[in-house]
Protein backbone atom coordinates (compact mmCIF):
# COMPACT_ATOMS: atom_id res chain seq x y z
CA UNK A 1 0.00 0.00 0.00
CA UNK A 2 1.74 3.49 -1.10
CA UNK A 3 1.74 6.54 0.27
CA UNK A 4 -1.36 8.62 -0.51
CA UNK A 5 -0.77 10.82 -3.06
CA UNK A 6 -0.76 14.52 -2.42
CA UNK A 7 -3.74 15.92 -4.41
CA UNK A 8 -5.64 14.22 -1.86
CA UNK A 9 -4.54 15.85 1.22
CA UNK A 10 -6.81 18.85 1.44
CA UNK A 11 -9.82 17.59 0.53
CA UNK A 12 -9.51 14.32 3.04
CA UNK A 13 -8.65 17.05 6.01
CA UNK A 14 -11.78 19.29 4.91
CA UNK A 15 -13.76 15.91 4.63
CA UNK A 16 -12.11 14.75 8.41
CA UNK A 17 -13.08 18.52 9.63
CA UNK A 18 -15.84 19.06 8.58
CA UNK A 19 -17.86 16.08 8.16
CA UNK A 20 -15.75 12.93 10.22
CA UNK A 21 -15.59 15.17 13.14
CA UNK A 22 -18.72 16.43 13.52
CA UNK A 23 -20.13 12.72 14.20
CA UNK A 24 -17.97 12.19 16.85
CA UNK A 25 -19.13 15.26 18.87
CA UNK A 26 -22.84 13.92 17.89
CA UNK A 27 -22.33 10.69 19.46
CA UNK A 28 -20.69 12.33 22.29
CA UNK A 29 -23.38 15.15 22.98
CA UNK A 30 -25.99 12.30 22.53
CA UNK A 31 -24.42 10.34 25.74
CA UNK A 32 -24.38 14.23 27.70
CA UNK A 33 -28.07 15.64 29.40
CA UNK A 34 -29.86 18.62 28.41
CA UNK A 35 -29.08 21.26 30.86
CA UNK A 36 -30.27 25.69 30.64
CA UNK A 37 -26.71 26.68 29.63
CA UNK A 38 -25.23 28.10 26.51
CA UNK A 39 -24.61 25.59 24.48
CA UNK A 40 -27.59 24.03 26.23
CA UNK A 41 -26.10 20.57 27.53
CA UNK A 42 -23.85 19.38 30.17
CA UNK A 43 -21.18 17.87 31.02
CA UNK A 44 -18.54 20.22 29.08
CA UNK A 45 -15.61 19.22 27.96
CA UNK A 46 -12.68 21.15 30.46
CA UNK A 47 -9.21 21.33 29.40
CA UNK A 48 -7.85 24.04 31.95
CA UNK A 49 -8.17 21.67 34.93
CA UNK A 50 -6.18 19.32 32.64
CA UNK A 51 -6.36 15.15 32.87
CA UNK A 52 -8.70 15.89 35.99
CA UNK A 53 -10.48 17.87 33.67
CA UNK A 54 -10.84 15.60 30.94
CA UNK A 55 -12.07 12.51 34.25
CA UNK A 56 -14.74 14.84 34.87
CA UNK A 57 -16.25 15.02 31.39
CA UNK A 58 -16.03 11.34 31.55
CA UNK A 59 -18.12 10.81 34.26
CA UNK A 60 -20.49 12.70 33.64
CA UNK A 61 -21.53 10.95 30.04
CA UNK A 62 -24.14 8.21 30.47
CA UNK A 63 -27.09 6.18 28.49
CA UNK A 64 -29.74 8.14 30.29
CA UNK A 65 -30.49 9.79 26.83
CA UNK A 66 -30.58 6.93 24.91
CA UNK A 67 -32.64 4.85 27.59
CA UNK A 68 -35.21 8.11 27.51
CA UNK A 69 -35.89 6.85 23.85
CA UNK A 70 -36.96 3.68 24.82
CA UNK A 71 -39.21 4.65 27.08
CA UNK A 72 -40.99 7.45 25.80
CA UNK A 73 -43.20 5.70 23.14
CA UNK A 74 -43.38 8.65 20.72
CA UNK A 75 -39.68 7.97 19.37
CA UNK A 76 -40.49 4.57 18.53
CA UNK A 77 -43.76 5.37 16.94
CA UNK A 78 -41.63 7.66 15.01
CA UNK A 79 -38.88 5.49 13.98
CA UNK A 80 -41.31 2.67 12.59
CA UNK A 81 -43.60 4.99 10.64
CA UNK A 82 -40.32 6.69 9.21
CA UNK A 83 -39.81 3.39 7.83
CA UNK A 84 -43.49 2.72 6.92
CA UNK A 85 -43.65 5.81 4.91
CA UNK A 86 -40.05 5.23 3.13
CA UNK A 87 -40.84 1.57 2.39
CA UNK A 88 -44.26 2.20 0.88
CA UNK A 89 -43.07 5.42 -1.02
CA UNK A 90 -40.10 3.35 -2.28
CA UNK A 91 -42.41 0.59 -3.60
CA UNK A 92 -44.42 3.35 -5.25
CA UNK A 93 -41.51 4.60 -6.54
CA UNK A 94 -40.56 1.70 -8.03
CA UNK A 95 -43.90 0.99 -9.70
CA UNK A 96 -44.19 4.53 -11.45
CA UNK A 97 -40.22 4.42 -12.18
CA UNK A 98 -39.57 1.41 -13.76
CA UNK A 99 -41.94 1.16 -16.30
CA UNK A 100 -40.96 5.12 -17.26
CA UNK A 101 -37.23 3.99 -17.49
CA UNK A 102 -38.19 1.19 -18.71
CA UNK A 103 -40.41 3.07 -21.60
CA UNK A 104 -37.10 5.97 -22.32
CA UNK A 105 -34.43 3.17 -22.60
CA UNK A 106 -36.74 1.76 -25.44
CA UNK A 107 -36.54 5.12 -27.20
CA UNK A 108 -34.58 6.12 -30.08
CA UNK A 109 -31.24 7.22 -29.43
CA UNK A 110 -31.90 10.64 -30.62
CA UNK A 111 -34.87 11.04 -28.81
CA UNK A 112 -33.08 9.21 -25.00
CA UNK A 113 -31.25 12.13 -23.85
CA UNK A 114 -34.05 15.02 -24.39
CA UNK A 115 -36.10 12.22 -22.11
CA UNK A 116 -33.62 11.95 -19.50
CA UNK A 117 -33.05 15.83 -19.62
CA UNK A 118 -36.70 15.88 -18.84
CA UNK A 119 -36.76 13.64 -15.75
CA UNK A 120 -33.33 15.41 -14.57
CA UNK A 121 -34.70 19.00 -14.97
CA UNK A 122 -37.11 19.32 -12.35
CA UNK A 123 -34.52 17.42 -9.70
CA UNK A 124 -32.55 21.09 -10.56
CA UNK A 125 -35.47 23.38 -9.44
CA UNK A 126 -35.28 23.67 -5.85
CA UNK A 127 -37.18 20.73 -3.39
CA UNK A 128 -38.60 23.33 -1.41
CA UNK A 129 -40.60 25.23 -4.36
CA UNK A 130 -41.60 22.31 -5.62
CA UNK A 131 -43.51 20.66 -2.40
CA UNK A 132 -44.90 24.34 -2.54
CA UNK A 133 -46.28 24.05 -6.10
CA UNK A 134 -48.27 20.91 -4.42
CA UNK A 135 -49.70 22.87 -1.28
CA UNK A 136 -52.05 25.27 -3.91
CA UNK A 137 -52.95 21.73 -5.61
CA UNK A 138 -54.15 20.13 -2.44
CA UNK A 139 -54.66 22.75 -0.42
CA UNK A 140 -58.88 22.41 0.67
CA UNK A 141 -60.30 25.20 -1.87
CA UNK A 142 -57.34 24.26 -3.84
CA UNK A 143 -57.11 23.75 -7.53
CA UNK A 144 -57.64 19.81 -7.27
CA UNK A 145 -60.43 20.26 -5.09
CA UNK A 146 -61.60 22.94 -7.97
CA UNK A 147 -61.37 20.74 -11.10
CA UNK A 148 -63.10 17.68 -8.75
CA UNK A 149 -66.16 20.11 -8.47
CA UNK A 150 -66.16 20.95 -11.93
CA UNK A 151 -66.69 17.89 -12.80
CA UNK A 152 -69.18 16.86 -9.75
CA UNK A 153 -67.01 14.95 -8.12
CA UNK A 154 -66.36 14.73 -4.32
CA UNK A 155 -63.76 16.90 -2.83
CA UNK A 156 -60.54 14.68 -1.30
CA UNK A 157 -58.30 15.90 1.20
CA UNK A 158 -54.86 14.76 1.37
CA UNK A 159 -52.54 17.81 2.37
CA UNK A 160 -51.80 17.28 5.74
CA UNK A 161 -52.44 13.89 5.93
CA UNK A 162 -49.79 10.50 5.67
CA UNK A 163 -51.34 10.41 2.28
CA UNK A 164 -50.13 13.60 1.28
CA UNK A 165 -46.42 12.85 2.82
CA UNK A 166 -46.41 9.99 0.39
CA UNK A 167 -47.28 11.46 -2.43
CA UNK A 168 -44.93 14.27 -1.65
CA UNK A 169 -42.18 11.85 -1.43
CA UNK A 170 -42.59 9.88 -4.40
CA UNK A 171 -42.79 13.44 -6.43
CA UNK A 172 -40.03 14.67 -4.72
CA UNK A 173 -37.72 11.23 -5.26
CA UNK A 174 -38.89 10.26 -8.81
CA UNK A 175 -35.84 11.48 -10.67
CA UNK A 176 -33.93 9.40 -8.28
CA UNK A 177 -35.98 6.30 -8.92
CA UNK A 178 -35.73 6.61 -12.85
CA UNK A 179 -32.14 6.95 -13.32
CA UNK A 180 -30.17 4.44 -11.69
CA UNK A 181 -33.00 2.05 -13.69
CA UNK A 182 -32.29 4.07 -16.93
CA UNK A 183 -28.81 3.75 -16.79
CA UNK A 184 -28.74 -0.20 -16.55
CA UNK A 185 -31.89 -0.95 -18.69
CA UNK A 186 -30.41 1.29 -21.32
CA UNK A 187 -26.60 -0.78 -21.69
CA UNK A 188 -28.81 -3.74 -21.85
CA UNK A 189 -28.12 -6.41 -24.40
CA UNK A 190 -31.49 -6.47 -26.49
CA UNK A 191 -29.92 -9.23 -28.23
CA UNK A 192 -30.33 -11.40 -24.72
CA UNK A 193 -33.96 -10.73 -25.43
CA UNK A 194 -34.27 -11.71 -28.61
CA UNK A 195 -32.59 -14.60 -27.86
CA UNK A 196 -34.69 -15.33 -25.03
CA UNK A 197 -37.89 -15.29 -27.24
CA UNK A 198 -36.17 -17.58 -29.85
CA UNK A 199 -36.02 -19.93 -27.36
CA UNK A 200 -40.02 -19.75 -27.14
CA UNK A 201 -40.92 -17.11 -24.20
CA UNK A 202 -43.39 -15.32 -24.56
CA UNK A 203 -42.41 -11.13 -24.07
CA UNK A 204 -43.89 -10.91 -20.70
CA UNK A 205 -41.98 -14.24 -19.68
CA UNK A 206 -38.75 -12.62 -21.36
CA UNK A 207 -39.15 -9.62 -19.44
CA UNK A 208 -39.59 -11.04 -15.96
CA UNK A 209 -36.91 -13.84 -16.14
CA UNK A 210 -33.96 -11.80 -18.53
CA UNK A 211 -34.80 -7.99 -18.42
CA UNK A 212 -35.94 -7.68 -14.44
CA UNK A 213 -33.19 -10.05 -13.06
CA UNK A 214 -30.43 -8.28 -14.83
CA UNK A 215 -32.01 -4.80 -13.82
CA UNK A 216 -31.38 -5.20 -10.69
CA UNK A 217 -28.60 -3.40 -9.37
CA UNK A 218 -30.43 -0.62 -10.63
CA UNK A 219 -33.35 -1.05 -8.62
CA UNK A 220 -31.37 -1.99 -5.52
CA UNK A 221 -29.58 1.48 -6.39
CA UNK A 222 -32.64 3.68 -6.92
CA UNK A 223 -34.09 1.86 -3.25
CA UNK A 224 -30.91 2.79 -1.80
CA UNK A 225 -30.73 6.54 -2.79
CA UNK A 226 -34.24 7.16 -2.11
CA UNK A 227 -35.15 4.92 1.22
CA UNK A 228 -32.56 6.76 3.14
CA UNK A 229 -32.58 10.38 2.39
CA UNK A 230 -36.75 9.67 2.76
CA UNK A 231 -36.49 8.43 6.24
CA UNK A 232 -34.79 10.82 7.55
CA UNK A 233 -36.66 13.88 5.25
CA UNK A 234 -37.95 16.79 7.10
CA UNK A 235 -39.45 19.44 4.33
CA UNK A 236 -42.44 16.67 2.97
CA UNK A 237 -43.85 15.60 6.42
CA UNK A 238 -43.44 19.18 7.66
CA UNK A 239 -44.76 20.69 5.21
CA UNK A 240 -47.45 18.05 3.74
CA UNK A 241 -48.30 16.02 6.76
CA UNK A 242 -50.16 16.83 9.37
CA UNK A 243 -49.71 17.56 13.19
CA UNK A 244 -49.38 14.34 13.81
CA UNK A 245 -47.32 13.03 11.04
CA UNK A 246 -44.26 11.57 12.79
CA UNK A 247 -40.96 11.24 11.05
CA UNK A 248 -37.66 10.86 11.85
CA UNK A 249 -36.38 14.17 10.74
CA UNK A 250 -38.94 16.33 12.30
CA UNK A 251 -38.14 14.81 15.25
CA UNK A 252 -34.40 15.59 14.87
CA UNK A 253 -35.82 19.35 13.89
CA UNK A 254 -38.24 19.41 16.31
CA UNK A 255 -36.01 18.51 19.29
CA UNK A 256 -33.68 20.47 18.34
CA UNK A 257 -35.17 23.76 17.25
CA UNK A 258 -38.22 23.73 19.66
CA UNK A 259 -37.53 21.62 22.79
CA UNK A 260 -33.87 22.97 22.99
CA UNK A 261 -33.13 19.20 23.94
CA UNK A 262 -30.09 19.02 21.82
CA UNK A 263 -28.51 15.56 23.59
CA UNK A 264 -32.48 13.77 22.29
CA UNK A 265 -31.83 15.39 19.17
CA UNK A 266 -28.11 13.81 18.52
CA UNK A 267 -29.39 10.50 20.22
CA UNK A 268 -32.08 10.07 17.83
CA UNK A 269 -29.49 11.09 14.68
CA UNK A 270 -27.18 8.80 16.01
CA UNK A 271 -30.14 5.62 15.94
CA UNK A 272 -30.94 6.29 12.81
CA UNK A 273 -27.38 6.60 11.50
CA UNK A 274 -26.34 3.19 13.54
CA UNK A 275 -29.38 1.45 12.58
CA UNK A 276 -30.34 2.50 9.04
CA UNK A 277 -27.70 4.37 7.15
CA UNK A 278 -24.78 2.50 7.97
CA UNK A 279 -25.79 -1.03 7.37
CA UNK A 280 -27.69 -0.35 3.95
CA UNK A 281 -24.34 1.91 3.00
CA UNK A 282 -22.07 -0.79 3.83
CA UNK A 283 -24.29 -3.26 2.05
CA UNK A 284 -24.66 -1.59 -0.87
CA UNK A 285 -20.75 -0.16 -1.34
CA UNK A 286 -20.16 -1.60 -4.48
CA UNK A 287 -23.34 -0.22 -5.88
CA UNK A 288 -22.87 3.36 -5.49
CA UNK A 289 -20.87 3.28 -8.40
CA UNK A 290 -24.12 3.18 -10.37
CA UNK A 291 -25.06 6.68 -8.96
CA UNK A 292 -26.31 9.19 -11.67
CA UNK B 1 -32.05 -3.13 -33.69
CA UNK B 2 -33.81 -1.53 -30.48
CA UNK B 3 -37.68 -2.19 -30.59
CA UNK B 4 -39.47 0.85 -29.93
CA UNK B 5 -41.35 1.64 -26.81
CA UNK B 6 -44.30 -0.15 -25.90
CA UNK B 7 -47.54 1.91 -26.12
CA UNK B 8 -47.22 0.93 -22.36
CA UNK B 9 -44.37 2.10 -21.93
CA UNK B 10 -45.07 5.52 -23.98
CA UNK B 11 -48.17 6.09 -21.48
CA UNK B 12 -45.71 5.36 -18.66
CA UNK B 13 -43.42 8.03 -19.92
CA UNK B 14 -45.92 10.36 -20.73
CA UNK B 15 -47.63 10.03 -17.62
CA UNK B 16 -44.51 10.56 -15.67
CA UNK B 17 -43.44 13.19 -17.12
CA UNK B 18 -47.09 14.95 -16.72
CA UNK B 19 -46.75 14.21 -13.13
CA UNK B 20 -43.19 15.90 -12.98
CA UNK B 21 -44.31 18.93 -14.37
CA UNK B 22 -47.92 19.39 -13.90
CA UNK B 23 -47.28 21.59 -10.44
CA UNK B 24 -43.92 23.39 -11.72
CA UNK B 25 -46.61 24.50 -14.81
CA UNK B 26 -49.33 25.47 -12.42
CA UNK B 27 -46.87 27.65 -9.97
CA UNK B 28 -45.63 29.70 -12.84
CA UNK B 29 -48.69 30.08 -14.32
CA UNK B 30 -50.32 31.58 -10.94
CA UNK B 31 -47.82 33.70 -10.77
CA UNK B 32 -48.73 35.62 -13.37
CA UNK B 33 -52.09 35.83 -11.36
CA UNK B 34 -53.96 39.19 -10.76
CA UNK B 35 -55.87 37.72 -7.86
CA UNK B 36 -54.94 37.82 -4.32
CA UNK B 37 -56.13 34.09 -3.79
CA UNK B 38 -54.14 31.44 -5.26
CA UNK B 39 -56.57 29.69 -6.74
CA UNK B 40 -58.48 32.22 -8.44
CA UNK B 41 -57.75 33.20 -11.65
CA UNK B 42 -58.05 36.89 -11.89
CA UNK B 43 -56.09 37.50 -15.34
CA UNK B 44 -52.29 37.93 -16.40
CA UNK B 45 -50.83 40.87 -14.40
CA UNK B 46 -47.17 41.07 -13.22
CA UNK B 47 -48.44 42.25 -10.17
CA UNK B 48 -46.05 40.11 -7.81
CA UNK B 49 -43.07 40.93 -9.37
CA UNK B 50 -43.39 44.51 -8.14
CA UNK B 51 -44.24 43.59 -5.08
CA UNK B 52 -41.19 41.15 -5.14
CA UNK B 53 -38.66 43.81 -5.99
CA UNK B 54 -39.70 46.32 -3.15
CA UNK B 55 -39.50 43.63 -0.31
CA UNK B 56 -36.45 44.09 1.37
CA UNK B 57 -35.97 40.94 3.13
CA UNK B 58 -36.71 38.77 0.06
CA UNK B 59 -34.02 39.97 -1.73
CA UNK B 60 -31.66 40.41 0.99
CA UNK B 61 -32.10 36.71 1.22
CA UNK B 62 -31.64 36.19 -2.39
CA UNK B 63 -28.37 37.83 -2.27
CA UNK B 64 -27.08 36.06 0.85
CA UNK B 65 -27.82 32.51 -1.25
CA UNK B 66 -26.26 33.74 -4.58
CA UNK B 67 -22.92 34.73 -2.40
CA UNK B 68 -23.05 31.64 -0.13
CA UNK B 69 -23.73 29.40 -3.61
CA UNK B 70 -21.02 30.97 -5.54
CA UNK B 71 -18.03 30.31 -2.64
CA UNK B 72 -19.35 27.07 -1.68
CA UNK B 73 -19.76 25.88 -5.27
CA UNK B 74 -15.53 26.98 -5.80
CA UNK B 75 -14.72 25.78 -2.82
CA UNK B 76 -16.57 22.46 -3.33
CA UNK B 77 -15.49 22.30 -7.37
CA UNK B 78 -11.47 22.56 -6.50
CA UNK B 79 -11.60 20.35 -3.79
CA UNK B 80 -13.65 17.61 -5.76
CA UNK B 81 -11.73 17.97 -8.50
CA UNK B 82 -8.60 17.27 -6.04
CA UNK B 83 -10.34 14.18 -4.76
CA UNK B 84 -11.27 13.01 -8.10
CA UNK B 85 -7.65 13.01 -9.56
CA UNK B 86 -6.76 11.04 -6.09
CA UNK B 87 -9.73 8.61 -6.88
CA UNK B 88 -8.76 8.14 -10.18
CA UNK B 89 -5.44 8.40 -10.88
CA UNK B 90 -3.30 7.49 -7.41
CA UNK B 91 -4.29 3.35 -7.30
CA UNK B 92 -4.72 2.13 -4.01
CA UNK B 93 -2.89 4.21 -1.13
CA UNK B 94 -3.43 4.17 2.81
CA UNK B 95 -6.77 5.57 3.87
CA UNK B 96 -8.50 4.94 0.31
CA UNK B 97 -11.06 3.30 2.12
CA UNK B 98 -12.12 5.44 4.16
CA UNK B 99 -11.57 8.47 2.60
CA UNK B 100 -13.95 7.13 -0.58
CA UNK B 101 -16.50 6.54 2.18
CA UNK B 102 -16.38 10.25 3.52
CA UNK B 103 -16.69 11.40 -0.37
CA UNK B 104 -19.80 9.07 -1.04
CA UNK B 105 -21.48 9.28 2.34
CA UNK B 106 -22.93 12.64 2.45
CA UNK B 107 -24.87 11.44 -1.00
CA UNK B 108 -27.38 9.11 1.29
CA UNK B 109 -26.69 10.79 4.80
CA UNK B 110 -30.50 12.28 5.86
CA UNK B 111 -29.81 16.38 5.85
CA UNK B 112 -31.20 16.84 9.22
CA UNK B 113 -27.98 14.43 10.64
CA UNK B 114 -25.26 16.71 8.53
CA UNK B 115 -27.52 19.90 9.44
CA UNK B 116 -27.06 18.55 13.67
CA UNK B 117 -23.56 17.56 12.64
CA UNK B 118 -22.00 20.66 11.38
CA UNK B 119 -23.86 22.52 13.78
CA UNK B 120 -22.42 20.44 16.59
CA UNK B 121 -18.80 21.21 15.26
CA UNK B 122 -18.97 24.95 15.37
CA UNK B 123 -20.48 25.29 18.51
CA UNK B 124 -17.67 23.12 19.72
CA UNK B 125 -15.16 25.70 18.36
CA UNK B 126 -16.74 28.42 19.49
CA UNK B 127 -17.35 30.34 15.89
CA UNK B 128 -20.16 32.46 16.02
CA UNK B 129 -22.88 31.06 13.51
CA UNK B 130 -23.85 32.98 10.23
CA UNK B 131 -22.49 33.11 6.54
CA UNK B 132 -19.14 31.62 6.82
CA UNK B 133 -20.54 28.52 8.37
CA UNK B 134 -23.69 27.99 6.28
CA UNK B 135 -20.76 28.24 3.44
CA UNK B 136 -18.48 25.87 5.16
CA UNK B 137 -21.47 23.23 5.66
CA UNK B 138 -23.03 23.78 1.92
CA UNK B 139 -18.97 22.92 0.84
CA UNK B 140 -18.64 20.19 2.28
CA UNK B 141 -21.97 18.59 1.37
CA UNK B 142 -21.58 19.10 -2.34
CA UNK B 143 -18.01 18.49 -2.63
CA UNK B 144 -19.14 15.19 -2.54
CA UNK B 145 -21.25 15.10 -5.42
CA UNK B 146 -18.84 17.52 -7.01
CA UNK B 147 -16.10 14.46 -6.96
CA UNK B 148 -18.78 12.04 -7.91
CA UNK B 149 -19.52 13.88 -11.35
CA UNK B 150 -15.37 14.74 -11.86
CA UNK B 151 -14.37 11.53 -11.24
CA UNK B 152 -16.96 9.56 -13.82
CA UNK B 153 -15.51 12.12 -16.49
CA UNK B 154 -12.07 11.38 -15.35
CA UNK B 155 -12.48 7.83 -15.58
CA UNK B 156 -13.90 8.08 -19.14
CA UNK B 157 -10.70 10.11 -19.96
CA UNK B 158 -7.87 8.05 -21.89
CA UNK B 159 -4.93 8.40 -19.67
CA UNK B 160 -2.38 7.77 -22.38
CA UNK B 161 -2.78 11.30 -23.84
CA UNK B 162 -1.91 12.74 -20.64
CA UNK B 163 1.53 10.31 -20.55
CA UNK B 164 2.46 11.33 -24.28
CA UNK B 165 2.91 15.26 -23.15
CA UNK B 166 4.97 13.66 -20.33
CA UNK B 167 7.01 11.77 -22.46
CA UNK B 168 7.02 15.10 -24.59
CA UNK B 169 9.00 16.95 -21.52
CA UNK B 170 6.14 18.24 -20.00
CA UNK B 171 5.63 18.13 -15.89
CA UNK B 172 3.04 16.21 -14.33
CA UNK B 173 1.00 19.18 -13.49
CA UNK B 174 1.56 20.91 -16.31
CA UNK B 175 0.35 18.11 -18.54
CA UNK B 176 -2.44 17.96 -16.45
CA UNK B 177 -3.66 21.54 -16.96
CA UNK B 178 -2.81 21.51 -21.06
CA UNK B 179 -4.00 18.14 -21.44
CA UNK B 180 -6.37 16.58 -19.17
CA UNK B 181 -7.98 19.70 -17.44
CA UNK B 182 -9.65 21.22 -20.99
CA UNK B 183 -10.57 17.58 -21.81
CA UNK B 184 -12.71 17.39 -17.96
CA UNK B 185 -13.76 20.78 -18.46
CA UNK B 186 -17.61 20.19 -19.26
CA UNK B 187 -17.66 17.76 -15.91
CA UNK B 188 -15.91 20.48 -14.00
CA UNK B 189 -18.39 22.64 -15.37
CA UNK B 190 -20.67 20.66 -14.01
CA UNK B 191 -19.85 20.01 -11.14
CA UNK B 192 -19.70 23.54 -10.17
CA UNK B 193 -23.60 23.95 -11.53
CA UNK B 194 -24.41 21.00 -9.36
CA UNK B 195 -23.05 22.30 -6.45
CA UNK B 196 -24.26 26.20 -6.82
CA UNK B 197 -27.56 24.29 -7.46
CA UNK B 198 -27.97 21.77 -4.70
CA UNK B 199 -26.67 24.86 -2.35
CA UNK B 200 -29.62 27.30 -3.59
CA UNK B 201 -32.12 25.01 -2.79
CA UNK B 202 -30.63 23.58 0.44
CA UNK B 203 -33.22 24.46 3.79
CA UNK B 204 -32.27 21.79 6.17
CA UNK B 205 -28.46 22.17 6.69
CA UNK B 206 -29.01 26.12 6.03
CA UNK B 207 -31.51 26.55 9.05
CA UNK B 208 -29.16 24.22 11.62
CA UNK B 209 -25.56 26.16 10.80
CA UNK B 210 -27.29 29.89 10.20
CA UNK B 211 -26.96 32.74 12.27
CA UNK B 212 -28.86 36.16 12.79
CA UNK B 213 -27.66 38.23 9.49
CA UNK B 214 -27.69 35.18 7.26
CA UNK B 215 -31.20 33.97 6.31
CA UNK B 216 -30.85 32.11 3.07
CA UNK B 217 -33.67 32.37 0.25
CA UNK B 218 -34.96 28.70 1.16
CA UNK B 219 -35.34 29.78 5.15
CA UNK B 220 -37.14 32.82 4.30
CA UNK B 221 -39.46 31.08 1.59
CA UNK B 222 -40.08 28.14 4.08
CA UNK B 223 -41.23 30.89 7.21
CA UNK B 224 -43.17 32.29 4.40
CA UNK B 225 -45.04 28.80 3.20
CA UNK B 226 -45.77 28.09 6.49
CA UNK B 227 -47.80 30.62 6.86
CA UNK B 228 -49.45 29.98 3.76
CA UNK B 229 -49.73 30.07 0.11
CA UNK B 230 -49.07 33.70 -1.48
CA UNK B 231 -48.38 34.85 -4.58
CA UNK B 232 -45.20 36.35 -4.25
CA UNK B 233 -43.83 32.99 -3.69
CA UNK B 234 -44.66 31.91 -6.76
CA UNK B 235 -43.36 34.87 -8.67
CA UNK B 236 -40.14 34.36 -6.37
CA UNK B 237 -39.98 30.66 -7.64
CA UNK B 238 -40.59 31.17 -11.17
CA UNK B 239 -37.69 33.52 -11.66
CA UNK B 240 -35.56 30.81 -9.83
CA UNK B 241 -37.13 28.12 -11.59
CA UNK B 242 -36.52 30.25 -14.61
CA UNK B 243 -32.51 30.94 -13.98
CA UNK B 244 -31.87 27.27 -13.37
CA UNK B 245 -33.46 26.08 -16.24
CA UNK B 246 -31.66 28.12 -18.63
CA UNK B 247 -28.55 27.60 -16.74
CA UNK B 248 -29.17 23.50 -16.63
CA UNK B 249 -30.20 23.42 -20.35
CA UNK B 250 -27.45 26.02 -21.51
CA UNK B 251 -24.65 23.18 -20.12
CA UNK B 252 -26.48 20.06 -21.39
CA UNK B 253 -26.35 21.89 -25.45
CA UNK B 254 -22.38 22.64 -24.46
CA UNK B 255 -21.96 19.08 -23.19
CA UNK B 256 -24.23 17.73 -26.24
CA UNK B 257 -22.03 19.27 -28.49
CA UNK B 258 -18.58 18.97 -27.20
CA UNK B 259 -19.33 14.86 -26.87
CA UNK B 260 -15.93 12.99 -27.79
CA UNK B 261 -16.02 10.55 -30.94
CA UNK B 262 -15.92 7.98 -28.61
CA UNK B 263 -19.49 9.10 -27.36
CA UNK B 264 -17.78 9.42 -24.25
CA UNK B 265 -20.14 10.53 -21.82
CA UNK B 266 -20.60 13.18 -19.14
CA UNK B 267 -21.79 12.61 -15.74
Amino acid sequence: MKRPPLSVLLPYLWLAVFFALPFVLVAKLSLSHAALAVPPYAPKLDLSHGLAGVADFLRGLDFATYRRLTQDRLYLVAYLSSLGFAGLSTAILLAIGYPMAYGIARCGPRLRPALVMAVILPFWTSFLIRIYAWIAILKPAGLLNLALAALHLPAVTLLDTNAGVVLGLVYAYLPFMVLPLYAVLEKQDESLIEAAQDLGLTPRQAFWRVTFPLSWPGVAAGSLLCFIPMVGEFVVPDLMGGSKTLMLGRTVWTEFFADRDWPAASAVAIVMLVTLVAPIVLAQRRRMALMP
Amino acid sequence: MRRGPSPFGIAAVTGGLAFLYAPIVLLVVYSFNSSQLVTVWGGLSLRWYRALAQDSQMLDAVGVTLRVGLISASLATSLGLLAAIALVRAGRFRGRTLFSGMVYAPLVMPEVILGLSSLLLFVSLKVPRGFWTVTVSHATVTLCYATVVIQARLAGFDRSLDEAAQDLGLTPARAFLAVTLPNIAPAVAAAWMLAFTLSLDDLVIASFTSGPGATTLPMRLYSQVRLGVNPEINAVSTLLIGVVAAGVVAAYLVQQRRRGPDGARVA
